[in-house]
């Protein structure tokens, strides 16, 4: 483990390094990741200038809905930042028979695949989100306890480990398939179903697809979860719901290393 | 962008036979139109040619299409439920004007009207070819490259179209309680006419920005600023009218005065209101000529874009 962490800190340092060189390029890299969700901060402001809520008595008035947003932000980030990169250049080292390369060297495959490539650029969302959770608090009818504090950060980790099992599969999806450009496209489409609160899927079409997205892909517990610790009431049925996304995140963890074993096993090479 | 000589098949022999010796390699804008200097017939078999093959070229990945526009609906399932919600926890029967189920079907048309407006790879591809030299081809050769770019461009929509209908179509079967009853034939024809412009606009609106590589080289960043400001301001993210009621702070206009000013509505926003009704009567002549004026205006700015930027262009790569 402790080999694990110092190989990290030497693909993160030497990505620092790279990213450092191309100041200018990380700095625009930075500023257009900002304004792209500073534009869809500016799209939930207009709809509060037309509602009070999101969905009648769900709780998820401006404040809490902002806190909400900026969990998400912030969950999103430390993904983009740390695995995602890694993640896109798959596809291609699949193709190009690059993967080949990694299976060799005498480390675990699924750590050099999913964490060799550190975008530092996509923090800035996730300060951001820091700072609009925050904003959010401060202006909160019920701050938060003691408790939901100490449950936050262990259920934002649940959920980027929800994510990086999400991340894990499709990546195996692009080993057992040969090429899957479409990978990243298909993980944008898939996590923005948690982009907005669970209660919001409601109705004949809705309830299912929130069974679906809670139980089977579990993507609605990703951010709902921690958003509604630190934004809401801790009520009765808060043990319940603090457990699923552990549970989900060990279980999808596990189910992904499964998968992505499963995957390299029927690998052939590409390359001669 | 896609390149003609890759892709040649035997109907590509037309265009090819064309090309002169290397020794004539001129940076110097040599040809501002095919007709100008061959037979109209020509010309016109020319821009068949380059079609036919551009039309070969991207039904190779048909299935990714099918695939790529299937999922594209997934993000309207969201604002489906987005919209519900905020129609549910307020007592208002619409907003700006639109009601739950307005707000549903312009997402949907806005789907279309971007199915002709979007220019997916056409700024970058141009840069990137002034990049790595390969625009010199289109300097020596009879073949206009703007033109080339805009036959390719129709070759790329027609067969998106082509394989995309199905999935379009199901989902609008789906989601057709969501819809007004059918428009009368002048509005249909008024909102075909405006799709038609849309992807003019479209078209040379990212051309000009591609053709900034002849100063820039490099225009990705650029380009990715001018997506995010298309994305907010062309009515993708949400019907305008909402922003009709946005003080801009200058007495008088609010903030979607200023946004009607600008050229980006009528690439997602103007076609899906007519469908709906949004827009009618004088209005609407009024704004489908104002679009006709943008695209007329882009592409005389695209012209003269690219007229300086092949004069200053020095020719790299081999």
């Amino acid at each position: 483990m402790k080999r694990y962490a110092s190989i990290f800190a030497t693909f993160a340092r030497a990505c620092l390094v790279r990213d450092m060189t191309f100041r200018v390029n990380f700095l625009l890299e930075c500023v257009t990741s900002i304004g792209w969700m500073s534009m869809n901060l500016a799209f939930y402001l207009l709809i509060f200038t037309f509602t009070p809520e999101i969905g009648l008595h769900t709780g998820w008035t401006r404040e809490p809905f902002f806190a909400f947003v900026a969990t998400g932000l912030i969950i999103n980030s430390i993904v983009q930042a740390l695995f995602m990169p890694s993640a896109e250049e798959l596809t291609e080292m699949v193709r190009s028979g690059g993967l080949d390369g990694v299976l060799v060297q005498p480390l675990d495959a699924q750590f050099l695949l999913s964490m060799h490539r550190v975008d530092f650029s996509a923090f800035a969302n996730g300060l951001i989100g820091i700072g609009l959770l925050a904003w959010a608090i401060a202006r909160m009818d019920a701050t938060p306890t003691p408790l939901a504090w100490l449950l936050y950060p262990l259920l934002i980790v649940c959920g980027v480990a929800i994510l990086y099992s999400l991340v894990i599969m499709l990546a195996a999806a692009t080993i057992l398939m040969g090429r899957n450009q479409s990978l990243y496209d298909f993980w944008f489409y898939l996590t923005n179903f948690s982009r907005y609160p669970a209660e919001i899927y409601a109705g004949p079409w809705g309830s299912p697809l929130r069974t679906l997205c809670t139980f089977v892909i579990p993507i609605l517990l990703v951010v709902n979860v921690p958003a509604r610790v630190i934004a809401m009431p801790l009520e009765g049925q808060a043990v319940g719901m603090v457990l699923a996304p552990m549970i989900a995140a060990a279980a999808s963890l596990a189910l992904s290393r499964t998968v992505f074993l499963a995957a390299i096993s029927r690998y052939r090479s590409a390359s001669s | 962008m896609t390149n003609p000589a890759t892709g040649a098949r035997p109907g590509s022999v037309a265009l090819r036979s064309k090309v002169p010796t290397e020794a004539a390699v001129d940076t110097r804008p040599p040809h501002r139109s095919c007709s100008g200097r061959f037979a109209v017939g020509h010309g016109l078999r020319t821009w068949w040619t380059m079609l036919a093959i551009c039309l070969e070229e991207r039904l190779v990945y048909r299935g990714d299409f099918a695939l790529g526009t299937l999922m594209r609906f997934l993000p309207i399932v969201t604002q489906l439920f987005l919209w519900t919600a905020v129609f549910n926890a307020t007592n208002r029967t619409d907003i700006a004007g639109y009601s739950r189920n307005d707000m549903v079907a312009y997402y949907l048309l806005t789907m279309v009207t971007r199915a002709f407006s979007s220019m997916p790879g056409l700024a970058g591809g141009i840069s990137r070819s002034v990049r790595d030299g390969s625009v010199k081809k289109y300097l020596v050769q009879p073949v206009d490259y703007v033109s080339y770019l805009l036959a390719a461009r129709i070759a790329h929509k027609l067969v998106y179209y082509v394989v995309a209908i199905l999935p379009f179509a199901v989902v609008f079967f789906v989601f057709r309680s969501y819809f007004p009853p059918l428009p009368a034939a002048a509005t249909v024809l008024a909102f075909t006419a405006s799709l038609a412009l849309s992807f003019l606009l479209g078209f040379f609106m990212e051309a000009t920005l591609g053709m900034l590589g002849f100063w820039f080289l490099e225009v990705s960043s650029i380009v990715f600023a001018y997506m995010l400001v298309q994305y907010l301001l062309s009515g993708h993210m949400f019907p305008l009218d909402m922003l009709n009621g946005i003080a801009s702070g200058i007495p008088g206009i609010s903030v979607g005065n200023l946004v009607g000013w600008l050229p980006f509505e009528y690439t997602a926003y103007f076609p899906a209101a007519i469908w709906l009704g949004k827009i009618r009567g004088n209005d609407l002549v009024r704004k489908l000529a104002i679009e006709a004026a943008w695209t007329i205006a882009m592409a005389i700015l695209c012209r003269i874009v690219w007229h300086r930027g092949t004069r200053r262009y020095s020719a790299f790569g081999g």
